[in-house]
């Protein structure tokens, strides 16, 4: 069995706004009629997070069940669960029209967090972070400087990141320089 | 920069979310077309100033391909809407008719 590290191993950058790497994080892509009973069930049980609504992402503990477009879910589990939350999916959903995958290696999770994390963010994408606009619990996927990245708010400071592996660096090294030139006070 | 509202998400994406897909409402001439409706299908495109009908895709978002009815001109955005039409929906043809009483494309007006 091989050592599983995530693409950052943890990395983290101090300061007002802090930018950590979350380390490995298991990711289930789901894609299926997200409408169907029997798919947002076995999503609950997998996660313990109820259904979000359209551009939400739905927390509970460490696990999370995220909207990502009207046929597709990403499912948030501690990393060793992958396989039996894979296992559960293919179980319920068996015979149905529907992909389930492993992309927790595939991607990275990136946490920004402190007083003005929002407009760190905010710099480097065009999504409205204004509080008034972008609330806790909302999810979206948009892109940060030049790549995808998708991210979620899970309280007034914290902001949660999720971007593919290949690009973790960049994703980290934009956030960390987004945070060390401080707020522009578009949020505050 | 253009701001498009996404029929499928609903977020109101920016320009830098999309991807343009040119004109809509193409008609596809295949297998058994003549020379000039296959070449007319490939190459012959419409560019009007005013108004336009285009396909667009939410590439950094929901990934839906879907459509918008603009002014090439000044760039306002009359609707956007599904992508499964093979012609502007009534409540689309009626805002620009609303904003451009004269307008026409193609056969549409």
């Amino acid at each position: 069995m091989s050592n599983a590290i995530s693409a950052l191993e943890g990395r983290a950058v101090a300061g007002d706004v802090t930018v950590t790497d979350m380390g490995l994080q298991g990711m289930i892509s789901l894609r299926g009629d997200l409408s169907d009973k029997a798919l947002t069930k076995v999503c609950k049980s997998v996660t313990g997070a109820d259904a979000p609504k359209p551009l939400q992402m739905s927390v509970a503990g460490a696990s999370g069940f995220g909207w990502m477009s009207p046929d597709e879910a990403l499912l948030l589990v501690p990393y060793n669960v992958v396989r039996d939350g894979l296992a559960s999916i293919n179980n319920a959903l068996s015979g149905q029209h529907f992909l389930a995958s492993n992309v927790s290696d595939a991607r990275a999770h990136i946490v920004v967090s402190g007083a003005y994390a929002d407009e760190v963010i905010a710099k480097v994408s065009p999504v409205d972070m204004h509080p008034d606009s972008f609330a806790i619990g909302d999810f979206r996927r948009s892109h940060l400087g030049q790549v995808a990245a998708a991210f979620w708010k899970s309280d007034a400071n914290t902001f949660h990141v999720i971007c593919f592996r290949s690009v973790a660096d960049y994703v980290f090294d934009l956030l960390a320089a987004s945070a060390k030139a401080g707020p522009v006070g578009y949020t505050s | 920069m253009l701001t498009l509202h996404c029929p499928y998400c609903g977020v109101d994406a920016d320009e830098t979310d999309l991807h343009a897909g040119g004109e809509a409402h193409l008609t596809r001439f295949g297998p058994g077309a003549s020379d000039d409706d296959f070449e007319g299908y490939l190459f012959t495109r419409k560019n009007p100033k005013g108004v336009h009908f285009e396909r667009w895709r939410h590439a950094y978002g929901c990934g839906k391909w879907f459509l918008a009815a603009r002014c090439t001109a000044t760039l306002e955005v009359f609707a956007t809407y599904s992508a499964q039409t093979v012609a502007p929906p009534a409540d689309v043809r009626a805002a620009i008719t609303a904003k451009r009483p004269d307008w026409s494309w193609g056969d549409l007006s």
